[in-house]
C-alpha cells in the first residue's frame, strides 16, 4: 500500500500551527507556531515537560480539540499532501481511527467499561471497513492475539483486565485498522515500571508488523532514545529543537534540552552532587514573553532574544534549532554564558 | 441489548440487591401484580363492568372477595382488570418519557452550548410547575382517555429524566473513552448511544422504577378527579372516586382500591430504592 509515490511528501507536516484554549482567565497558547515534518515509517519523539503544548498538538492532528474552549487559530496540518484543517467532519471521521489513531495515557479510562474488549475493537474495524459483523470480530480476536491477549478472553470486559493488558487492548484497537500514523501519547506513564518495557517492546514490534509512521508523545528521554528515530523538543507550545536521535542525544543545540539532559540523574555517578536545575519556571500560557519563550531562564539570552523569537533554523545539517546562539561549541557556550549574562 | 448480557457489573448489581429484603419483597408483589393483570381474564372471577343489581353493596365474602359495589360488580374483579390499565399507563408513560427525555437530555449535554441552554431552560420552565398541576392541565386540554391520560403523566415526568441523563452524560462526556471513541472516528450519534449512554444506565434505571410509581400515583389521581379512565372501566382512581360517596356505610369499596394503589406504589419504591442502594458506586467491592 504504501508505494513510492508517497516517498517525496512527508506523511505529515505542520506548519505554523497554532492553538488556543479561550478560557475565562484569558487566552491560553497552547501551540504557537509549530512546525514539525515525519517521513513515512519514521519514529518522531515528543519530548517536553507538563503543558508544553505536546498533546494539544497531537489532538489538533486529529482534530478532537475540545471546542470550546479550544480552538486551532492558524496553520496547517498536512497529511499525505491533503490539509487536514480543510477537510469535512466527514472526511474527517473516515481518517480518525482509519488513517491516523492514537493510543491514549490512561489503560484505566481510555476503554469503554460496559463493552467487552473484542466488540470495541469490532467496533473500530466496522467504523473504518465494509465488513460483517462475524468478520469484525474475527478481526478483533486476530488483534488481541497480536498483542498477546489469548482468544478466550476476549469477551471480557475491560476491568477484568490488569493496567498493561488493558493497554495492549487499547493497541490492539488502535492498530486494528493498520493506519498509516500512529500517535501514542505518553502509553506507558500510567504503567508499572517493568510493564512499561514490555508495552514498549509491543508498540515497537507492532509498527514494524504493521509498518506504521509514530509519533511518541513523552517526557522519558530514555523512552526516546530506544524507540524513536527523531526527536522534536518542545517548550511552552512551540517546537524548540528538532533533529535525528543521535545528533540531538550527542550535542544538544538548545539550551533548555541541555537543561534537560542535564537534569537526567547519572546512576554511574556516586557524587552527591545535586541535579543541575532549570532555574525559574515555564512562562504563563496566557501571558507569553514577547522575544523567545525560554529567554526568561536561559542564562546566555542576549537583547535579541527578548526582542523577537528567533525562529526555526537549520543550524547543523538535518538538526533544526530555534535559537540565536545554539550551543554550537561547548568550550564557547561556557565561557558565553559565565561572562555574558552576570 | 446490552443490560442482559453477563455483564459482570450487572450481576453484582443482582447480588447487592438479593440482599436486600425489602427490594425482593417489592419484586415479588409486583410479579403477583403483573401476572394478575396479564392473566386478568381467568385470575378474575367476574367480568369488570358485569353488573348484579341484586347482589348490591355485598360485603367481602368468599364469593365476591373485596365485596361488590353499588352496581354489585365484583371488586376484586375490577381491580385485577384496573392492574392492566394501572401498570400500562405507568410503564409505558414513563417508558416514553424516559425514552425522549434521555435523549433530549443526553444530546443537550452532550452537545452543550446554545442547544443545551434552550432545552434546559425549557425543561425548567416545565419543572417550575407542580407535576400534578401540569398534569391536570394536559388532561383537560386533550380530553380524558387512556391514551390522554398516559401522555398527561408522560409529559409531566418527562424534564425530570431530561435532567438526570444530562447530569450523567455531563460527567461521562469527559471521560477519556469518549475521547478515544472520537478519535476512533465515531459519530456524535454513535457515540451517545453506544458509548455514553449505557454507562449511565443506573441513575436512569432507579429514575424510571420511581418514576413509574410516581406515574401510577398520577394516573389515578387524575382518574380520581375525573379526568383519566371513564367508567365502566376500571381505574383505580376512578374506583375510589366512585366509592367515596359510600365512604361512611361502605368503606370496604374505597379500603380495596385504595389498598391496590398503596401496596403497587409501595413496591416500586422498594425496588426502587433498593436498585439505587445496589447500583450506588460508592458501594462496590
Amino acid at each position: 500500500m504504501k508505494t513510492l509515490h508517497t516517498a517525496g511528501t512527508p506523511l505529515l507536516e505542520i506548519r505554523n500551527l497554532s492553538v488556543v484554549y479561550e478560557t475565562d482567565t484569558g487566552v491560553v497558547h497552547a501551540v504557537d507556531d509549530l512546525n514539525i515534518r515525519l517521513e513515512q515509517g519514521k519514529t518522531l519523539g515528543f519530548v517536553g515537560e507538563t503543558g508544553a503544548g505536546k498533546t494539544t498538538t497531537a489532538r489538533a492532528i486529529l482534530r478532537i480539540i475540545q471546542s470550546p474552549p479550544g480552538k486551532i487559530t492558524g496553520g496547517r496540518i498536512l497529511f499525505e499532501g491533503t490539509d487536514l484543517l480543510s477537510l469535512t467532519d466527514e472526511e474527517m471521521r473516515s481518517i480518525r481511527g482509519g488513517r491516523i489513531s492514537m493510543i491514549f495515557q490512561d489503560p484505566m479510562t481510555s476503554l469503554n467499561p460496559v463493552m467487552p474488549v473484542d466488540e470495541q475493537i469490532a467496533e473500530m474495524v466496522r467504523l473504518h471497513a465494509d465488513v460483517s459483523a462475524e468478520e469484525a470480530r474475527a478481526r478483533a480476536v486476530e488483534m488481541l492475539r497480536m498483542v498477546g491477549i489469548r482468544p478466550d478472553r476476549a469477551g471480557d470486559y475491560p476491568h477484568q483486565f490488569s493496567g498493561g493488558m488493558r493497554q495492549r487492548v487499547v493497541i490492539a484497537v488502535a492498530l486494528a485498522c493498520t493506519p498509516a500514523l500512529l500517535i501514542a501519547d505518553e502509553p506507558t506513564t500510567a504503567l508499572d515500571v517493568t510493564i512499561q518495557a514490555q508495552v514498549l517492546e509491543l508498540i515497537k514490534e507492532l509498527q514494524k508488523k504493521v509498518r506504521t509512521s509514530m509519533i511518541l508523545i513523552t517526557h522519558d528521554m530514555g523512552i526516546v532514545a530506544e524507540i524513536c528515530d527523531e526527536v522534536a523538543i518542545m517548550y511552552a507550545g512551540s517546537v524548540v529543537e528538532y533533529a535525528p536521535i543521535d545528533p540531538l542525544f550527542e550535542r544538544p543545540l538548545h539550551p533548555y534540552t541541555r537543561g534537560l539532559f542535564r537534569a537526567i540523574p547519572d546512576i554511574t555517578d556516586d557524587s552527591t552532587a545535586a541535579i543541575e536545575v532549570i532555574p525559574g519556571t515555564p512562562p504563563d500560557p496566557t501571558d507569553p514573553p514577547k522575544g523567545c519563550s525560554f529567554s526568561p531562564r536561559c542564562s546566555r539570552a542576549k537583547d535579541v532574544c527578548f526582542e523577537k523569537r528567533c525562529g526555526m533554523r537549520e543550524a547543523l545539517p538535518g538538526h533544526f534549532v530555534d535559537c540565536y546562539f545554539p550551543l554550537l561549541e561547548e568550550e564557547d557556550a561556557l565561557a558565553r554564558s559565565e561572562g555574558g549574562a552576570r | 441489548m446490552f443490560l442482559f448480557e453477563k455483564n459482570s457489573n450487572l450481576r453484582l448489581t443482582l447480588v447487592r440487591l438479593k440482599r436486600n429484603r425489602l427490594a425482593l419483597l417489592g419484586f415479588a408483589i409486583l410479579l403477583v401484580i403483573f401476572l394478575l393483570a396479564v392473566f386478568a381474564d381467568f385470575a378474575a372471577p367476574y367480568g369488570f363492568s358485569k353488573q348484579n343489581l341484586r347482589a348490591r353493596f355485598q360485603s367481602p365474602s368468599m364469593q365476591h372477595f373485596f365485596g361488590t359495589d353499588e352496581f354489585g360488580r365484583d371488586i376484586f374483579s375490577r381491580i385485577v382488570f384496573g392492574a392492566r390499565i394501572s401498570l400500562q399507563v405507568g410503564f409505558l408513560a414513563v417508558f416514553t418519557a424516559m425514552i425522549a427525555g434521555g435523549l433530549l437530555g443526553a444530546f443537550s449535554g452532550y452537545r452543550g452550548g446554545r442547544f443545551d441552554n434552550i432545552v434546559m431552560r425549557f425543561m425548567d420552565v416545565v419543572l417550575s410547575i407542580p407535576t400534578m398541576l401540569l398534569a391536570i392541565a394536559i388532561a383537560a386540554a386533550l380530553g380524558p382517555g387512556l391514551f390522554n391520560l398516559m401522555i398527561a403523566v408522560g409529559l409531566s415526568t418527562l424534564p425530570r429524566f431530561a435532567r438526570i441523563v444530562r447530569a450523567s452524560v455531563l460527567s461521562i462526556k469527559e471521560q477519556e473513552f469518549v475521547e478515544a471513541a472520537r478519535a476512533m472516528g465515531a459519530s456524535d450519534w454513535r457515540i451517545i448511544v453506544r458509548h455514553i449512554l449505557p454507562n449511565c444506565t443506573a441513575p436512569i434505571i432507579v429514575e424510571a422504577t420511581l418514576g413509574v410509581a410516581h406515574a401510577i400515583l398520577s394516573a389515578a389521581s387524575l382518574s380520581f378527579i375525573g379526568l383519566g379512565i371513564q367508567p365502566p372501566y376500571p381505574e383505580w382512581g376512578a374506583m375510589l372516586s366512585s366509592a367515596r360517596g359510600y365512604l361512611r356505610d361502605y368503606a370496604y369499596m374505597s379500603i380495596f382500591p385504595g389498598l391496590a394503589i398503596m401496596i403497587t406504589i409501595l413496591s416500586l419504591n422498594f425496588i426502587g430504592d433498593g436498585l439505587r442502594d445496589a447500583m450506588d458506586p460508592k458501594l462496590k467491592r
